[in-house]
């Protein structure tokens, strides 16, 4: 790290010098950014995943020189390693690592802890991956972006995609984790159907504890009820166990299943996910993306990826992509916006301010209150025999414009106004496959 | 099944320095004055260290909670509960009043552990052994799951939010507010922790320490160990409690993790690692495994817990007496040098 | 609450207790004979079943029938046992029987740490599932519940057959009567010829085969993922204690309670089905401060 700074001072003296470059100078050796990812405990599902995928996209960068021929240099922290490691760890890199943008996080309650100390450190910060919807519905700022959507359109965009596919369905039952998200997005989720089919009865609530490997219980409970439609929004292994318990136990044949972040666990659950479920992806994630795939940087990243991994693309990658993209993005705009050879950090942040950029998927924009407007995919799962696991079929794709919260506004106390015109109205184009 | 008979305990370090020789008493006592000057120094000296001190010294004051049981034989497997109280207590009142003094902040959240510490340890101080262990590990899941349960109220497992106290009616901006916090930590470390050594000298500390020697000497004695035992758990409560709000002030944010058991494994690891029963021992073993923690998880990040407990067996299994027994061996081979030379 | 409803939980409720007490047999038999809580324990179960989708996805992708899925769960136990738990006693916890209970305890944690990252340097971070065994067997039908036959007629029986098993192997054979004697008075025994340490190491090694086998017949019913060994430990510690330390019979009674208990709250009040160990745990040592089969351990002057 001295030599680091020796050298950038004798450069600056030397440039200094002369006086006629001494404007030009300002280009650091190269970009250094920080990513914080679980790459340990069980949302290493989408922490491994979306290092990987970054490694392999600044890898791309960088062959190409980089942003204006500086280089991008990455370095992880652990979300798994608790709360005090990567916060103490996030202030290092800021502070004394020379980081000039952070990327930060998958859970929801680290971007809370993040997001008041980004401010604090006066470093920008793209929150990448979490869900929570609060972040810019309680709070203000300056320095944080949100490069992806939120619980809110994700949830809304599954009613939409049910209340379309199965308008007479008549009771629901939920089995979500317990914790944070898993509350939320029942909230959120809960408070829509009522708003837009007001006459759907909730027969059973289940919040077993996070990372729990049973779910016996429930699915003879569940059986018993007979509901038309179960939803879940648990992920990663939970998922996996619920999916995989309630087939062996042919759940799947009385009930529709809505899984929103079953996109993620196509692969790991094979056949045990048959046909006729509700499929999402938290964005206009898929590996199969209806259009995208015929893209030459789509189909090459993906061949990248499988190569590297041995798996497929799931929607933590896209979002690490869509945070990648809008850095590039950011840079590139604050130099031409500019003139300069490499903006300062203020430059920097303007042009964050209403940025379009696209990832793997579709473009996304921040709007105003530095939330990402991005769309929605949601589809239904088919097993066609071309993969060993269920595919999705009869795609929609819904306008994220429409499904976000408006600026100012609370999540919750906005679903409320809604009524069963909302999905009438809302745009989407439909694919299907 | 009858009880293996006891063999002389290793733990019980702490024992050395009071009989040592007086001139390695001094030389550690000088050691001592010369970390704490250290310690008081790293923000000017080393600023990119001054998170890390915050954190272990933070964390040290809970270890140091963990420590006064040991005094006594009893390991609380459930400790994080009193840290996750107080730092729960000082968010939930700083969500309530905003811009509540520093001060009140602290005190509130030591309240609210030693509160908690009465009522738990009314029920946990007639248990000893593995059952006092598991009791309080039983009562500390049980808040975690209540944390988790209402989290319209407590944010689940998002937490809540600590916002920066004023301090003495002031509103601080983030780096005066981190050195306040710091200097404070310092001076609690050094004043509780003195306390502490004051207490264990005082008679009810004696009493209380009884209870790992003989306890039914105790009862003969006319002394009911299980009010010595509950005068210690609620200082011991108050010290993790102290440590606990002050991690919520530093972190600014309150998680149910606080409370998780692997915390409270965690602390009972630090306590063993720095020297069971020592005071020094805690502190200093708490910015040893902040440090490891800190530079395995960022050069190491697939190995960190396979390093951590390496350096565990390895201080139980070849230096017993915890790190503060290794220092105090290497003065006592250079005192006793000295002494040879006369 | 009718009758069907209550039978409903009854089953889910043995189904659940029956692996439970798997596990806590192994962690109760150890404690029992040797004194020491293994925190270690939760590992070994986790890599039971991380053996067990490893063997049974080769052996299977080989062109083996499914039913040979039943057999490897056997190997995989016993491998762990032999493989991780031989050396674990023979090299780290021989070591240590001279130590204080809480130093024992973390030795076991800080082995436990170790083998969290083990397992994920060896298998990795993505959850496996692999149900061929479950499959085998097939479904049950009950009131119109569908059960697998696996979960609502095998892991009960096999947890029958160790209890049973267990107390015979103790009661009324030589080896068990060697570590009966051993467990009673270590001197003692060793005084009339018994070899103590071949005892503990044989202990050591059962109680770590019966953690492997509980991750073992876990793995077809669960996803295996990194972090499933800490919540099992904290769980067979509840049943562990509850029972009275080293009570076979004590363990089964509460793995029952506790499995009954978690599946009538999910029926009833699923909120509270999570704090059900706990509460059970306080409550019964509230009543009982030596756990349900504990006697009041001798005191010293």
């Amino acid at each position: 790290m001295k030599t680091k700074i020796m050298k950038r001072t004798v450069s600056a003296l030397l440039a200094s010098a002369m006086p006629v470059v001494a404007f030009a100078a300002d280009k650091p050796d190269s970009l250094k950014i920080g990513m914080t990812a679980f790459l340990t405990g069980p949302a290493s599902v989408f922490g491994v995943p979306a290092r990987d995928a970054a490694e392999i996209m600044i890898e791309n960068i960088n062959a190409k020189g980089g942003i204006n021929g500086v280089p991008i240099e990455i370095n992880f922290i652990d979300e798994g390693a608790g709360a005090e490691a990567l916060t103490s760890e996030y202030r290092r890199m800021v502070q004394s690592g020379g980081a000039e943008v952070m990327l930060a996080s998958i859970s929801s309650g680290n971007c809370q802890t993040i997001a008041p100390l980004a401010e604090d450190l006066q470093v920008p910060n793209l929150m990448w991956d979490c869900g929570t919807q609060r972040i810019f519905e309680e709070n203000d700022y300056k320095y944080v972006f949100r490069t992806q959507a939120n619980a809110t359109p994700e949830m809304l965009a599954t009613v939409a995609y049910l209340l379309k596919t199965k308008p007479d369905f008549k009771t629901i039952a939920v089995v979500n984790q317990d914790y944070a998200w898993g509350r939320d997005s029942w909230d959120i989720f809960s408070t829509a159907l009522k708003a837009m089919k007001p006459d759907v009865e909730v027969v059973a609530e289940f919040f077993p504890k996070f990372g729990s490997p049973d779910f016996s219980t429930e699915i003879s409970r569940l059986q018993a009820l007979q509901p038309d439609v179960i939803l879940s929004t648990s992920w990663g292994g939970d998922l996996d166990t619920f999916v995989q318990q309630a087939s062996q136990r042919g759940l799947l044949n009385t009930s529709t299943f809505v899984l929103p972040l079953a996109e993620s666990s196509l692969e790991r659950l094979g056949a045990a996910l048959t046909d006729g479920h509700i499929v999402g992806a938290r964005g206009d994630h898929y590996f199969l993306h209806p259009e995208r795939r015929n893209d030459e940087d789509f189909q090459a990243f993906m061949k990248q990826y499988e190569e590297k991994t041995g798996d497929v693309s799931v929607y933590p990658v896209f979002h690490a992509s869509q945070a990648i993209a809008a850095l590039t993005g950011a840079y590139e705009k604050a130099i031409a916006d500019n003139s300069v050879d490499w903006p300062s950090e203020d430059q920097l942040l303007a042009a964050l301010e209403g940025l379009t950029f696209q990832g793997l998927g579709r473009p996304v924009t921040l709007r105003e209150d530095n939330q990402g407007v991005e769309d929605q995919l949601i589809g239904t799962s088919v097993q066609t025999g071309e993969y060993p696991f269920a595919t999705l079929e009869n795609i929609m794709i819904f306008d994220g414009d429409q499904l976000t919260t408006p600026v100012g506004e609370i999540s919750i106390e906005w679903v409320k106004t809604l009524d069963a015109g909302f999905v009438d109205a809302i745009s989407f184009d439909q694919f299907d496959n | 099944m009858s009880t293996r008979t006891d063999q002389p305990d290793t733990t019980a370090g702490k024992t050395s320095p009071e009989k040592g020789a007086s001139p390695m008493k001094s030389a550690l006592s000088l050691l001592w004055i010369i970390g704490i000057a250290a310690v008081v120094a790293v923000p000017f000296v080393a600023p990119s260290l001054k998170l890390l001190f915050t954190f272990a010294m933070a964390k040290g004051l809970g270890v140091l909670g963990v420590t006064v049981l040991l005094r006594a034989g009893q390991v609380s497997f459930g400790h994080a509960l009193y840290f996750g109280i107080a730092a729960y207590a000082g968010a939930f009142l700083m969500t309530a009043m905003p811009s509540t003094d520093f001060l009140i902040v602290l005190l509130a959240g030591v309240a609210g552990a030693t509160l908690a510490s009465i009522f738990v340890g009314l029920f946990v101080v007639r248990y000893r052994g593995i059952f006092f262990g598991m009791l309080n590990l039983a009562f500390s899941m049980i808040f975690w799951s209540i944390l988790e349960k209402f989290y319209h109220y407590t944010g689940g497992a998002d937490g809540i939010r600590l916002e920066r106290p004023t301090v003495f009616g002031s509103a601080l901006n983030f780096n005066d507010f981190g050195m306040i916090l710091y200097y404070v930590l310092v001076a609690l470390m050094v004043g509780l922790g003195w306390y502490t050594m004051r207490w264990f000298n005082s008679p009810v500390g004696n009493l209380f320490q009884t209870i790992k020697t003989n306890e039914t000497r105790l009862e003969y004695l006319g002394v009911s160990p299980k009010r010595a035992l509950l005068s210690g758990y609620v200082l011991s409560a108050a010290l993790c409690g102290v440590g606990g709000v002050m991690m919520g002030m530093a972190q600014g944010v309150v998680t149910p993790e606080y409370v998780w058991w692997v915390r409270s494994a965690e602390m009972v690891f630090i306590a063993v690692l720095g020297g069971a029963g020592s005071v020094q021992g805690a502190f200093l073993g708490a910015l040893i495994y902040e440090a490891v923690r800190t530079y395995a998880s960022v050069y190491a990040g697939d190995v960190w817990q396979m390093i951590l407990g390496g350096f565990l067996l390895i201080i139980i299994l070849f230096a017993p007496g915890g790190l503060i027994g290794i220092l105090e061996s290497l003065f006592k081979r250079k005192s006793d040098k000295k002494g040879g030379g006369k | 609450m009718n009758l069907a409803i209550f039978l409903l939980a009854l089953f889910d409720g043995v189904a659940y207790a029956a692996l439970v007490f798997i596990v806590a047999l192994g962690l109760t038999l150890i404690f029992g004979v040797m004194r020491i809580l293994n925190v270690a324990h939760g590992s070994l179960y986790a890599i039971g079943a991380y053996a067990t989708v490893s063997l049974t996805g080769y052996v299977l992708a080989l062109g083996f029938a499914p039913v040979l899925a039943f057999p490897l769960m056997i190997v995989s136990a016993v491998l762990v046992g032999i493989a991780i738990g031989g050396p674990l006693e023979y090299f780290l916890l021989r070591r240590i029987y001279d130590k204080s209970e809480v130093l024992q305890l973390l030795v076991t944690f800080a082995v436990f740490m170790i083998l969290e990252d083990v397992q994920r340097l060896v298998w990795g971070t993505q959850p496996y599932f692999d149900s061929s065994a479950l499959q085998v067997l097939g479904n049950v039908s009950v009131f119109g519940v569908t059960y697998t036959a696996y979960q609502l007629i095998l892991l009960p029986l096999i947890a029958v057959v160790l209890l049973l098993g267990m107390r015979f192997f103790l009661r009324r054979t030589v080896t068990g009567k060697l570590i009966t004697a051993t467990t009673e008075d270590r001197e003692a025994a060793q005084s009339i010829g018994i070899d103590a340490d071949k005892v503990f190491l044989f202990t050591f090694v059962i109680g770590a085969v019966l953690a492997g086998l509980g991750g073992a017949l876990a793995s077809p019913t669960t996803s295996i993922l990194p972090g499933m060994g800490a919540d099992m430990i904290v769980l067979s510690f509840a049943v562990v204690a509850t029972a009275g330390l080293g009570q076979i019979e004590g363990a089964a009674l509460t793995a029952l309670m506790i499995g009954l208990g978690r599946s009538f709250a999910v029926y009833l009040y699923p909120e509270i089905s999570v704090l059900v160990p706990y509460l059970i745990m306080v409550l019964v040592l509230l009543v009982r401060p030596e756990g349900l089969f504990g006697s009041p351990a001798a005191r010293k002057i």
